[in-house]
């Protein structure tokens, strides 16, 4: 392994627990322990642990913060209240994405933005950037002071329920709250998640982090609780189509055209809306869409799009995968919106054939009983 | 790691299992083990030429994709359908049902180019390179 490679807090129990360690983004992560397929059918039906401590905490704070967030991120920060976690895309001026990230409301006047791991530098300049012109508002990056783990899956409450006193069952979808004592250790505890099951997302002290890992895994012991990887997190997010930075959103495609038009509010000013204003109007050239595998054959990332005929090449695949819950073969993929509509016929070129698909609804996976 | 004292193994991780002028092939548990979970296996067609080193057949994993090189030069004279539908074979039992495809050798003496069980093993203790 690499010398250079970033390590999270958490690399010692990789270690302890036989995580097959590679690069991501500049960080030693396990891809995964067991195996891939195991850790995903682990998190579908009872629960798994991971260390997410790569992604970055930005502290946004002061009087001025509402502002500045609300001028900056896409979706509406003024919905939020202490304890409330809102998820926003984060534009340049022309619409294209600078990040997506998770805006934890922890008071008023106080936010902590929750931003992808290969972004937190950028993220860092842009936010810090834009302060300058508002008053009394103070940008921090926390992102090396933090360790965060994700409790993922149908049993998670249960198993946090063990060591921790807080009433988790109050606790709402996308809300959150701090200084929840988890095994004795102060916590800040959000009902999120990147899977598409409950869960919880735990945030505590970068020399805390081996401590809460371990105190989850043990409490977690009679509830099929296994420790996972990278491969697993980006297959349960895949199959619950949920976008990743740098392959389903990037600074060349806009929030609207990667289908997250629920999370803009056109009601407020903020970077990025005369483009965003201005695409709505005129119609979206490019659409992210769900493609299901006609024919056998792995659809991947990177891989041309092309019509049926296989003659006119049409876009990219952003994300494609075995997908274990739902056992297809399926893929994401930018197309012209005229090639969108859900039973279109397209093929993907999968190293050099032609292989036949089909443009279906997304989320391809939703678990039961979950509102739409 | 299981490696069988009766097979001939590639540099390449392929095995080759010797039945009278036909051997069989498939991938090693080393091999299995580094890709992981596979998920879609291509296999070659019935009847085609291959020569010894030639990519005869691909295979998946959830993060990978892989090609297999045959052993030595032949005619392929079966594949392993039921693997189509169950590539975890491959992961299971990769000497056994996981086997992937039969070839009728060209010419038998390219077996001494293959490493057999004591070289194999060093060779992935080496790190398999």
């Amino acid at each position: 392994m690499a010398g250079e490679l970033k390590k999270t807090p958490l690399y010692p129990v990789h270690v302890k627990y036989g995580g097959r360690i590679i690069d991501f983004e500049g960080w030693a992560l396990p891809v995964q322990f067991s195996s891939i397929k195991e850790e995903h059918h682990a998190c579908r039906n009872a629960c798994a642990l991971w260390d997410v401590s790569d992604m970055g905490e930005i502290m946004v704070e002061g009087p001025g913060a509402l502002a500045l967030l609300q001028m900056l991120l896409v979706n509406d920060i003024a919905k939020g209240y202490p304890g409330r976690v809102i998820y926003s895309p984060m534009c340049y001026p022309h619409g294209g994405v600078v990040d997506d990230m998770m805006v934890i409301c922890l008071e008023n006047s106080r936010y902590l933005l929750v931003v992808n791991a290969g972004n937190i530098e950028k993220d860092f300049q842009w936010i810090s950037g834009l302060a300058k012109y508002f008053w009394r508002v103070d940008v921090k990056n926390l992102s090396s002071d933090i360790a965060e783990v994700a409790l993922q899956g149908p049993n998670s409450e249960k198993v946090l329920q063990k060591v921790c006193s807080y009433p988790l069952r109050e606790m709402k979808y996308y809300h959150g709250r701090e200084n929840v004592d988890v095994g004795g250790l102060k916590c800040l505890v959000t009902r999120t998640g990147y899977t598409g099951e409950d869960g919880f997302e735990i945030y505590t002290k970068a020399e805390d982090g081996v401590e809460l890992f371990e105190i989850l895994m043990e409490a977690g012991a009679d509830e099929g609780l296994v420790p996972a990887g990278l491969g697993s997190r980006d297959t349960l997010r895949f199959e619950a189509s949920m976008p990743l930075y740098g392959q389903e959103l990037d600074e060349n495609h806009t929030p609207l055209e990667a289908g997250l038009s629920r999370f803009v509010c056109f009601d407020k000013e903020f970077v990025g809306k005369e483009a965003l204003m201005q695409e709505r109007e005129q119609g979206l050239r490019v659409k992210l869409v769900g493609l299901e595998m006609v024919e056998k054959g792995v659809p991947r990332t990177g891989y041309k799009v092309f019509d049926e005929t296989g003659e006119k090449e049409l876009g990219y695949v952003t994300t494609g995968s075995y997908a274990p819950t739902l056992d297809k073969y399926l893929a994401m993929a930018f197309v012209p919106v005229q090639w969108s509509q859900i039973g279109t016929k397209l093929t993907v070129d999968i190293r050099g054939k032609k292989v036949p698909a089909v443009v279906v609804k997304m989320p391809f996976y939703r678990r039961e009983g979950k509102k739409k | 790691m299981n490696f069988p004292a009766d097979l001939k193994y590639t540099k390449t991780h392929e095995y080759a299992r010797v039945e009278g002028n036909q051997v069989v092939v498939g991938v090693t548990d080393y091999a299995q083990d580094q890709l992981g979970d596979i998920v879609y296996v291509e296999l070659p067609e019935v009847g085609r030429e291959v020569k010894a080193g030639e990519v005869f057949c691909t295979v998946e994993s959830v993060k990978a994709v892989s090609d297999c090189y045959a052993p030595v030069s032949g005619k392929i004279v079966k594949v392993n359908e039921k693997v189509q539908d169950s590539p975890d074979l491959l992961n299971k039992d990769p000497y056994g049902e996981g086997w992937i495809a039969v070839i009728e050798m060209k010419d038998p003496s390219e077996l001494e180019n293959l490493m057999d069980q004591k070289a194999y093993t060093k060779h992935v203790e080496e790190g398999g390179h």
